[in-house]
């Protein structure tokens, strides 16, 4: 194995050339301001102090949190019971639930999202059909309730996913021996399929509320324009404003915030992750290969 | 004894295919039962239906004298080991024992006694806060077979829970579990392909080949007095012959006739006869009753491998005697050691 060491270099460029480096220069238009001419390369701060001083970019970044972690809540209440209905169904039509699921995906983002426009404006198709019950016309559309119905739709395969996998990848005969020895389906649920889920709802989490937090897509169209999330912060700096280096200062800053959130998820799925055959695997691998 | 189970007429189909052609089965109390039978011939599958992971399309269990057939499998008195142990990954050895007694709602003293007590029954003395997954197949093996009879069930059953462990382990285990059978003092009705592992523990043997019964009695019984080809052949070696039952005590197979101990069967009637390759002894040629020509020999530690090629076919014998390879000789065996079977269908 050791030879074959050097032939990752190609490899280490790339990963230099199209993720360290885009990354390095965000860092330093972060740290520098735009009057800096090549030659006056001042290191400031001000960017960040300017983010921190000005409590309306924080609320906007404490808004963006709070509309991740609702969207992230619905998913998973919404994905965990659909994830489970589907892996208990014949294996077949498991696969073409899962397929349906995914189909969405295959469709640009932003034509999707503009479909949610024409079901949810006032002269809509779900305004339409209320009508004909005599309700509304609601507004439905550039609120909250949009931006969140919107987010949910882009999201829940992604949370769906990760928790089918990790229930159908369970040894049936788990369940089997938890009703051997007196649990009735209740409580094999809560016992022995849901703790041993986790590492999927723990993957499904994160990879929902990620994009959650930073899309800016959804927001923008559903929301409006005087709906302001981080993501759409962010874009406002770079593509209208034309301020790269206090853009590159709020994404640093989200970038932070999410790193410091996936550690502690990381952490609480090292503490459940006892259920994960593949690791422990590994795990018991190395152990003979010590000895 | 009393009887504990009984099957009535079970029958399993899937999608049209029958896997099971009515087993009836009588299973008493303290009993050793094995279901032996080559991958496919219903063992599992009836061992599935006792602890309620199955449905019977037809037929009914009686636990008790109680018909369970509708019961779901946790509210039966019935616990089970499984093929690969089906530990709980994210919960400790003690977690793992006590999970059962817990769903019982035992108060937390005497649930840590009894956890203690049953992990030195199967030799795993303070184990309670090891990882299950860090467990080797054997203590894994101990920690199942402890996980089920902690909860005092009246029957136990074993889906070959031997298959994963290496020969020496196995032959451990064998004994461990026999041991364990009688200290408990309850059924354990145990599923095997292996013939050698059934003859060792078990007080009673069920060998089942396409789904029905072929023969059921206690080891020396199968061992000694198959049924049929399918026992003779599944269970240890044996030589086989097609022969006609002249009449009582007077069998004919390859062109002579041989006193025997077998009666009751038709005059004239065609069977099967068995002679086990222990029981045929090796002669000088003309001193015994078929003369041959010693074709091949492998040495199998404990004794010889031996084929003697005659007029008629080859027959395998297995010896303690040194002999050479080309030489004639003559076999013969004893009356009783002709074991006259009905003459199946197939095989």
């Amino acid at each position: 194995m050791h030879h074959f060491k050097k032939l990752i270099s190609p490899y280490l460029f790339v990963l230099f050339l199209f993720t360290l480096l885009p990354m390095l220069l965000i860092v330093i238009y972060a740290i520098t301001i735009s009057k800096n001419e090549v030659l006056t390369f001042t290191i400031t701060f001000e960017n960040f102090q300017r983010f921190f001083r000005d409590s309306i970019f924080i609320s906007v970044l404490l808004q963006s949190f709070k509309l991740g972690l609702i969207t992230t809540a619905i998913c998973l209440f919404i994905g965990y019971p659909v994830a489970y209905a589907i892996s208990l169904l014949k294996e077949k039509t498991q696969t073409y639930l899962i397929l349906l699921i995914t189909i969405p995906t295959w469709i640009n983002l932003l034509i999707r999202t503009y479909s949610w426009v024409s079901i949810l404006s006032s002269k809509g198709i779900l305004n339409n059909f209320l009508a004909k019950f005599g309700i509304g016309p609601l507004n439905l559309l550039y609120t909250d309730f949009a931006v969140i119905i919107g987010m949910i739709y882009s999201c829940l395969p992604f949370m769906i996913l990760p928790i089918h996998s990790s229930l159908t990848k369970m040894d049936q005969s788990l369940h089997e021996a938890s009703m051997d020895l007196g649990a009735n389906p209740m409580i094999t649920f809560l016992k022995i399929t849901f703790p041993l889920s986790l590492p999927g709802v723990l993957t499904g989490i994160t990879m929902v509320f990620l994009p959650a937090i930073s899309t800016f897509v959804i927001p923008k169209i559903l929301g409006g324009a005087q709906y302001t999330l981080i993501g759409s912060f962010i874009e406002t700096q770079f593509i209208t404003i034309g301020n790269w280096n206090f853009g590159s200062a709020v994404s640093l800053i989200l970038a932070a915030f999410i790193l410091i959130l996936m550690s502690l998820m990381n952490a609480a799925d090292r503490y459940t992750n006892s259920g994960d055959r593949d690791e422990d695997e590994t795990r018991r691998l190395k152990r003979y290969a010590k000895k | 004894m009393k009887k504990l189970i009984e099957l009535k007429n079970l029958t399993k189909e899937y999608s049209g295919q029958v896997v099971l052609k009515g087993i009836n089965l009588d299973i008493y109390e303290n009993e050793f039962v094995t279901l032996l039978g080559p991958s496919g011939c219903g063992k599992t599958t009836t061992l599935r239906i006792i602890g309620g992971f199955l449905d019977a399309s037809d037929g009914t269990v009686i636990f008790d004298s109680y018909n369970i057939s509708k019961i779901p499998s946790y509210k039966r008195e019935i616990n089970t080991v499984f093929q690969k142990y089906a530990l709980f990954p994210h919960m400790n050895v003690g977690d793992n024992i006590a999970f059962g007694l817990k769903i019982k709602k035992m108060p937390r003293s005497l649930i840590k006694q009894k956890v203690a007590d049953v992990l030195d029954l199967v030799g795993l003395n303070g184990y309670e806060n090891r990882d299950v997954t860090l467990l080797s197949g054997g203590q894994q093996q101990r920690v199942a077979i402890a996980r089920a009879l902690v909860n005092e069930p009246k029957v136990l059953l074993l889906d070959e829970p031997l298959g994963a462990l290496d020969l020496k382990l196995r032959k451990g285990m064998q004994l461990e579990l026999k041991r364990i059978q009688k200290e408990v003092g309850i059924t354990f009705i145990y599923v095997t392909h292996d013939q050698e592992e059934a003859l060792t523990m078990s007080d009673k043997i069920v060998v089942m080949n396409e789904g029905s019964i072929q023969q059921i009695g206690t080891p020396m019984d199968i061992y000694n007095e198959p049924e049929n080809r399918f026992v003779a052949k599944f269970i240890g070696d044996s030589n086989i012959m097609e022969g006609i039952m002249l009449k009582d005590f007077l069998v004919e197979f390859d062109n002579q006739q041989f006193e025997c101990v077998d009666k009751g069967f038709m005059e004239d009637e065609e069977i099967d006869v068995v002679i086990r390759p222990e029981d045929i002894d090796i002669l000088e040629e003309g001193n015994g009753k078929i003369d041959g020509v010693i074709s091949s020999i492998i040495f199998k530690g404990v004794h010889y491998e031996i084929i003697v090629e005659t007029n008629n076919r080859s027959y395998l014998i297995h010896t303690t005697d040194v002999v050479e390879k080309g030489r004639r000789v003559s076999l013969s065996f004893y009356p009783e050691d002709i074991h006259v079977m009905s003459r199946m269908e197939s095989y």
